[in-house]
């Protein structure tokens, strides 16, 4: 199944997209400039209301059109799931750092830091245990995510295994079948990984 | 070529309404499938047979870490080829069945969430009281479980709303599907996967304003914040 290497590298590659992007957009929500805060609403509010399989269609086949910007299908699916799953993440940056206690930022002020410094040193360092978990979760719903670009023809697991398939028809549940345990494989690490920053997370910073 | 031609799109504006009609459909009978058997997961993986919760809690990680696409697949594809229990099915069949079986394990997670933050107190009460496990789990534990969960049940209703045009892939005539066979009649697909966006758009963030709505109504009306919401984070994710 050569298909799985695309999986993987699509996984990867918007993978590392959605959390880049998850971090810009969650620091602007909490931004103090309204404009920005506003804008960033609208990106995530939009994406999270879509459903992403129309966002795949509209990224490729609409853009080509509308703007002529032509991608092609690995770039198209790499956008796309990056800033779908970017517009969810962003929610669990927001969330994390919205958690850490009011104190914190007084405490920061107080020792005259600067605005950078107190989100470099003191908010992020705290917000980033919270946000892993989450992190987790968001990275076994991407590697879903990655079987819908069989549809915009790009040639990952799920595709060849439906030319697999068409070539013979009496071979479907074995192909399915492998197919469905190579995802669950696939997804295995990642559900260990994310149960594991889970019980860690709770653990050590409930104390203090 | 026009960018964005106005009038082609009102043209087919009212056949996409229309197959608007199905994708709620599909929604809303997945979820009533979804919701049934998410407490029966629940339920079984509660089971003092040990055997019997293991195999669920397998079944529910399972079907929760691989793809819905893949599951439609092999329920419509394969499973009429598994020898003795296979049968075949009705595209649409097939569709609402993954659906609400890949949603149901979602839900279930949900379930166990309210049934754990009823009180320890409410089982020894009913247990002094003599009553039936049946009677235990339908005249107090649920009635108390349910209602504190709704609004996340009411968010997955949303997330299984987008997830409908999957089904376009085993040719169901939802919307997608529709405006795609729209769009290629005349090799022109902005209009058409443009308002069926935005259709979504306009049903999926009033219900999603609602259901947070609800949200915050229901904490006030509980106070059972502590653990509700640490599944709430977790949850809201997928």
């Amino acid at each position: 199944m050569r298909g799985a290497t695309v999986t993987v590298s699509l996984l990867l590659a918007s993978g590392a997209l959605a959390f880049i992007l998850a971090f810009i957009a969650g620091l602007s929500r909490v931004s103090e400039n309204k404009a920005v805060r506003v804008l960033t609403m609208i990106y995530v509010e939009f994406f999270r209301g879509t459903s992403l399989l129309v966002q795949l269609f509209w990224i490729f086949f609409v853009l080509p059109q509308l703007f002529d910007i032509r991608l092609d299908p690995f770039t198209a699916g790499v956008v796309t799931l990056g800033l779908n799953y970017a517009a969810y993440a962003s929610e669990i940056v927001r969330g994390a750092i919205l958690a850490v206690p009011d104190g914190q930022t007084e405490a920061a002020i107080a020792l005259n830091m600067s605005k950078f410094q107190r989100m470099r040193y003191i908010i992020l360092p705290q917000a980033l245990r919270t946000m892993l978990p989450g992190f987790g979760n968001i990275s076994i719903e991407l590697l879903k995510g990655t079987s819908l670009v069989s549809l915009i023809t790009l040639q990952d697991m799920m595709y060849l295994a439906q030319n697999l398939r068409a070539a013979d028809y009496s071979q479907s549940l074995q192909v399915f079948g492998i197919l469905l345990i190579l995802y669950f494989v696939l997804a295995l690490p990642l559900i260990v990984l994310s149960r594991y920053l889970e019980r860690r997370a709770s653990r050590g910073v409930a104390s203090a | 070529m026009e960018i964005f031609n106005w009038s082609y799109a009102a043209e087919v504006f009212p056949t996409i309404f229309r197959a608007m009609f199905v994708t709620l459909g599909i929604t809303l009978a997945s979820f009533a499938v979804a919701l049934v058997l998410g407490l029966i997961l629940t339920l079984l993986r509660r089971s003092p047979v040990k055997i019997i919760a293991y195999l669920t809690y397998g079944f529910i990680e399972f079907v929760r870490g691989t793809p819905v696409l893949v599951q439609l697949f092999f329920v419509y594809f394969a499973w009429p080829l598994v020898p003795v229990i296979g049968f075949e099915m009705s595209a649409m069949t097939a569709g609402i069945s993954t659906l609400g079986i890949h949603y149901s394990t979602y839900l279930s997670e949900i379930y166990r969430s309210g049934i754990e933050s009823v009180d320890q107190g409410q089982w020894e009460a009913s247990r002094a009281l003599n009553f039936s496990k049946a009677k235990t789990w339908t005249k107090i534990i649920l009635p108390q479980a349910v209602p504190p969960v709704i609004p996340m049940l009411g968010n997955y209703l949303i997330v299984l709303f987008k997830e409908t045009p999957l089904l376009m892939a085993i040719s169901v005539n939802e919307m997608l599907m529709t405006a795609r066979n729209l769009g290629s009649q005349v090799f022109s697909f902005v209009e058409v996967y443009t308002i069926v966006g935005l259709l979504f758009l306009l049903l999926s963030y009033p219900s999603s304003l609602f259901v947070g709505y609800m949200e915050r109504r229901m904490n006030t009306r509980y106070m059972r914040k502590a653990k509700v919401q640490k599944m709430k984070k977790e949850d809201v994710i997928s």
